[in-house]
Parts: structure tokens; sequence; C-alpha cells
């Protein structure tokens, strides 16, 4: 598990030092091209969003120096940025894909763009030629924790920003969205932002009033909606299904009375009224209107942080599954780390064989097929007789730590590296 | 008795039914969502051979007790699988699973149960009457169920609490759609039940039979049923008031249901 990874995050580095160190899309094939040229890089994943830029690589020889590669590519001081940069080696790499792909690393934890970031930084390094088996097996791994961890725990299930809730309650009360009439009662930044959550999520028609009628004018065509005079708010407000409010008002527009004329006008069909202004715009006895639902900003972020709650709470089994799936992954490749070992020794014993058989056959003369294959079958039980006590402390040596002590003792008994170099004609 | 043996069979789906229905706002009721309608639909099926074979074993649908309620958990499910149909939501499953596993479970037990002495009970308009007045029940318990799912997630939007386990409910609205549309669609069974046991009731008893506690309390939740149904069509009842008024009128024929043992019109059980 030759892994190394460096990088740079939300958490580790400011945005000023991320911004310097991010790589454009259209360079992200190059970047990977260069990387996997640099000396020791077998394999390489280049990974730049908004929150991150990672450099991943598979060692041909167990060591390379990443740091160098982030200096001569970014032409900086590696130095001046030693005390932003994270990096890990082997398992620990395993450790970190996993938990960035499950989105246990991002800033807002459980969001699920990450996956989706990863699965296409790593289609850009396959079409670079620059990701290869080794990549492939931990990448398509990560995919798999990202999924478990997605199906098996609650981690992005709940709504974590003023917007996506306001959104997820409308949905609990009016089921789909669509066809739902909104009508945004001033115009400030945070109601605009839910008016957009909430078409995104199919609510029909945005009706805006405010008291300047240019400004209505204005959102109203970012939305493609309609305004009325302001005068007329509480002839029409009726017809809305969500009432996004935020008017610098110093006191309520909005009263009980207001909700049960609203009601009886409506024949109960409820109405839900989002408060975002302080000083509220909509007294909080309106709540208590049957039909009306009505969450003021405190309302929201209370939701909001026990939805955060919630989700720390998912990491921890998140990570759980995530050390889990470490630990099968290392095992799996210490497994497959003897397997190269074994292809060359048995390589390596069959070229003496052939080569000792081509030897005696001049000397031997011709021979009868029964004589060749006696020949044949003698030699070959030779060899594996051989091989068997190798091969067998190779697999038992894969399940233990000193597999690789064991490894280079094999390949030094059989001299296996200058075997390889031979046979590959180096 | 094969009948029985294929309510046994069934009874077996049902229970993955009611696994669903007691994990089922847990994650762990995630995979059981995925399987208990097809489970309970072959239920459903076994169900149905079970009471064919009893209508054409016995000649009637009507012998004993626990027929009466492997009936009556048939056609509580035939309705929620009617809406599920359409609606493809669980929640009411909470409810509904349960009370049919418990039903079926009693009448598959099949241990000697009361019998129906009555040679009433043979007659086709007896039959008829018990069979729309339990499909009225059916749809009532259904539209039950979705008024508490109802109060439930009004109640939690309300109070601005976070839902906690109840995140998983179904919207209001959707809830709201179904306690009403299962109303409307018990009406007229539970209306036409109820003239047809009125006429059965006028043939044998005479007008004496206005004074049986069950045909009161009966009446009772018919005119219940019309007050809610009237007000919903034209003062826009809904929501929280109308899901109240359901759980009323599901009250009342609870008392009307218990109200057999006090009923000298309803006595069909042998002494």
């Amino acid at each position: 598990m030759n892994f190394f990874l460096i990088g740079v995050n939300h958490n580790s580095a400011p945005v000023e030092v991320r911004e310097r160190l991010a790589i454009p899309e259209d360079r992200l094939g190059e970047a990977n091209r260069r990387l996997l040229a640099y000396p020791g890089v077998e394999e390489a994943m280049v990974l730049s969003t908004c929150n991150r830029v990672e450099l991943l690589a598979h060692a041909r020889n167990g060591s390379t120096d990443l740091r160098g590669f982030l200096g001569q590519y970014f032409a900086v001081e590696p130095a001046d940025f030693d005390k932003y940069l994270y990096e890990y080696r082997e398992r620990e790499v395993v450790r970190h894909i996993f938990r960035v792909a499950s989105s246990l690393d991002s800033m807002v934890v459980g969001e699920p763009q990450i996956l989706g970031q990863i699965k296409e930084a790593f289609a850009l390094a396959r079409a670079a030629g620059a990701a290869g088996g080794r990549l492939d097996a931990l990448l398509t791994r990560a995919f798999a924790v990202a999924k478990r961890v997605r199906s098996e725990t609650a981690i992005g299930s709940s709504a974590v920003s003023v917007a996506s809730v306001a959104v997820e309650l409308a949905q609990k009360i009016f089921g789909s969205l669509s066809g739902q009439k909104v009508f945004l009662v001033g115009a400030g930044k945070m109601s605009e932002l839910a008016a957009r959550h909430l078409l995104a999520h199919g609510a029909g028609s945005i009706f805006v009033v405010n008291r300047t009628p240019e400004r209505a004018r204005q959102l109203a065509d970012k939305f493609h909606g309609a305004t009325f005079p302001y005068q007329e708010l509480y002839d029409h407000v009726d017809q809305a299904d969500i009432v996004i409010t935020s008017t610098g008002a110093p006191h309520a527009i909005f009263r009980r009375e207001h909700g049960e004329l609203f009601m009886s006008r409506r024949k109960n069909r409820p109405m839900f009224f989002i408060d975002i202004a302080v000083p509220r715009d909509v007294d909080p006895e309106m709540n208590k209107v049957d039909g009306v639902f009505l969450y003021d900003i405190d309302d929201l972020q209370q939701v909001v942080s026990s939805h955060v709650a919630d989700r720390r709470r998912e990491a921890e089994r998140a990570q759980a599954i995530v050390d889990g799936e470490v630990e099968r992954f290392a095992a799996r490749a210490q497994t497959l780390s003897v397997v190269p070992t074994i292809v060359s020794l048995q390589e390596q014993l069959e070229l003496v064989r052939q080569a000792e058989i081509d030897r005696v056959r001049g000397r031997l003369g011709a021979l009868t097929p029964e004589q060749e294959m006696a020949i044949e079958a003698m030699t070959r039980g030779i060899v594996n007789k051989v091989l068997h006590t190798p091969i067998t402390t190779l697999k038992s040596a894969a399940r233990e730590p000193e597999a690789t002590s064991v490894i280079e003792l094999i390949r030094r008994l059989f001299n296996l590296d200058d075997a390889g170099k031979k046979g590959s004609g180096e | 008795m094969m009948s029985l043996l294929w309510l046994r069979v069934a009874l077996i789906f049902y229970g993955v039914g009611l696994a669903y229905a007691l994990l089922a706002l847990s994650r762990r009721g995630e995979w059981l969502a995925r399987i208990v309608v097809p489970c309970i639909g072959l239920g459903f099926s076994f169900h149905l051979v079970s009471l064919v074979e009893d209508a054409a074993g016995a000649g009637h649908l009507l012998g004993s007790v626990h027929r009466a309620e492997s009936l009556l958990a048939f056609l509580i499910l035939a309705v929620f699988l009617l809406f599920y149909s359409g609606y493809r939501t669980l929640a009411p499953g909470m409810f509904v699973f349960p009370m049919v596993f418990v039903l079926a479970l009693t009448a598959a037990i099949g241990q000697d149960p009361p019998q129906f002495s009555s040679p009433l009970l043979r007659s086709g308009w007896i039959i008829l009457h018990v069979a729309l007045v339990f499909a009225g029940y059916g749809a009532l318990f259904f539209s039950f169920a979705a008024s508490v799912i109802y109060i439930l997630q009004e109640h939690s939007l309300k109070a601005k609490r976070p839902l906690g386990i109840l995140e998983r409910l179904p919207a209001l609205d959707t809830m709201d759609k179904l306690g009403y549309r299962s109303l409307v669609l018990g009406f007229p069974f539970m209306t036409l039940g109820l003239i047809a046991g009125a006429v059965i009731a006028q043939a044998r008893f005479g007008p004496a039979y206005f004074h049986d506690p069950k045909i009161v309390l009966s009446l009772l939740m018919w005119a219940v049923y019309v007050v809610l149904l009237y007000s919903r069509w034209h003062a826009g009842w809904r929501g929280r008031r109308a899901a109240y008024l359901v759980s009323v009128i599901f009250v009342v024929a609870l008392g009307a249901w218990a109200a057999n043992y006090f009923s000298s019109v309803h006595s069909f059980i042998a002494q």
C-alpha cells in the first residue's frame, strides 16, 4: 500500500491559501500527467475543489516527495505552506480518502457534493492516464464505503441551512411543493435565498410585495414572478400557501386575527409563515391558529442546530463504518501484496526448469513422447516441491505485520528483482 | 381445514407488517419498508383464498366470531392497499398492520371460537349487512390511523421541536387527504350497511329495535360521520379539527362494536 497524499482543506488553510493552490478544471488533466511524471510516482490523482486541494499518489518504490512536486508545480516554497499542509501515508491515506468520500471531512458534514467531485477527479485522472489499478481499487472501495455510510446512517438526511430547513418544513406541511404559491413580503437577501430554494423544489409561483415598488419589481423579475402594491397586501396574502416575510417594520404586520381571517377565506387550507425579520413581522400568537404554521428566524436556526447535532451523532456511526472498512481494505491489500512475489517466484523457477531441460536435451538425444512427458512431470514436481514452502510462508505472512520484510527476504533469497530486470530487458 | 391453513400462511406474512410497524420510525425499519408491501400483498392473497374456501365450504362467511374477525382484517387491509396504490405511503401501516395482525391471529388460532348459532346469519341480507358495515369499519379505521398520524405530525410542527423520530412521518397534507378520502370511501358502505340492518331489524323486531344500545350507538356514529363530511364539503373543515372528529367517530364505532354484548338484536353467539 504505497499510497501518499498531501493537501490543504478548509480546516487546515484559509481561503487565500486554498485559492493559491487551486487548480482550474481545464488544467487538471495536465496536472495529473505532471504528477505522474514526477520521480517515484506510479499512479496519480489530483482533487481540486473550493474546499480542498489534494494530491494522491501511489509510489513505485515505497516513497515519493509530494512536497517537492507541490513546490515545483505551483512555483512556491513548500516551507511557506508547511503549517497549512497535511500529509498522509499508506493506511492513513486510505482512511482519509474514505472519510472524504463519505463526507466526514467536509465543511458541512454529510453534504453529498464531495462524492461527485471525487468521482470526477478520478475520471479525469484515468482519462489522463495517471490512475491505474492501485488507485482504481482504492477509489472504487471509497465510493462503496460512501454509499454504505449514506444508506446505513442518517448523515445526509436532514437540512442544515435556514433556507433548506424552510423547504423541509414546507414539504412536511404541503407534501409536494408543486403549485404552491409563495409570497415574499419585503425583499431581504435571506428571504430571496429561501424563495430560490422553494422554487428549486417545485414551488409554483412567486409574488413580491414591498414598500418600494421598484425593489419589488426587480426581485419579482428575478423569479419571473408578479408584484402588487403594498397597500393591497391584506387583500391578496390569503392566496399564499407560503409567506416569507422580512420587512423592516417596527412592529408585527400579521397578527392572530389576520391568521383567523386568512383561514376562513382559505377554507382552512394550511398556511406557512416564515418570518425572517428582526423585529418580527408576525405575532407569535399566529401559530395558535389552526392551520397556520409560523417559524421565525430563531425557530429555523434551532432546527438547523438540532440537525447539525444529529449529523454529528451520525458522523460517529459513519466513522465506525469507515474504520472497519479501512481495516478490511488494508488486510486485503496486504494479502494482495504477496501476489507479485509469488508470480515472480513461479516464473523464475519455470525459466530455470526450461533452461535445464534445454541443456540436457542435447545430451539425451531423441526421446519418445512418453520420456518427454516423464521428464516434464519430474521437473515440474521438483519445482513445485521447492516452491511449496516459500509460497505458503508468503501467504501466511501476508496477514501479519511483518509481511513486507518476509517479501523482501524471499525476493533477495531468490534474486527476484534482478531476475525481473533481466526478464524485462532493463 | 384448508381455509385455516391459508389464513395461517397469511398471518406469517402479516408478521412482517407487524415488525415494520414496530420499527417503522427507526432506521432499522428501512429494509423492512422495502419488503413489507410485497409481503402484505402475499398475505392478502392467501387471506382471500382462505375467505373464499370458507365461503365455499360452509356456504357463508360468518360461522363464528373468528371468521368475522378474519373478514374485518381483510377489509381493513383492502382499504390500506387501495390507498397505498394511489399515495405510496406506508405510514398508516403503523396502525393498520398491527390491527390486521391481531385480528388475523385471533382468527387463525382456531380454538373452538364462539359459534354464531343464529340461523339469521345464514341469510343473504345479514351477510350483506355485515360485509357492508365491516367495509365501512375498515375505511373508518384507516381514516383514524391517518388522523392520529396527522395529529402527531401537526403537534410537532406547531411545537417547533425537532421532530425526532416523527421526522419520518409523511406530510400533513397527505395524511389529511388520506383521512378524508377514506371517510368518503367508507361512507356509502356504512350507510348501505346500516340501511340493510335497519330493514332486517324492522322486519324481525319492529320499531322496538331502535332502543337497542348497539343500534343507538351505530346511528350516533353515522350522524357524526355525516356532520364531519358535511362540514368538510361546505365549511372546509380539515386538519386538526377533522382529525379529532374522526377519532370521535372511531371511539363511538368501538363503543358500537362493544355494545354487541348488550345487544339483544345482535346476540348471535350460542350461549
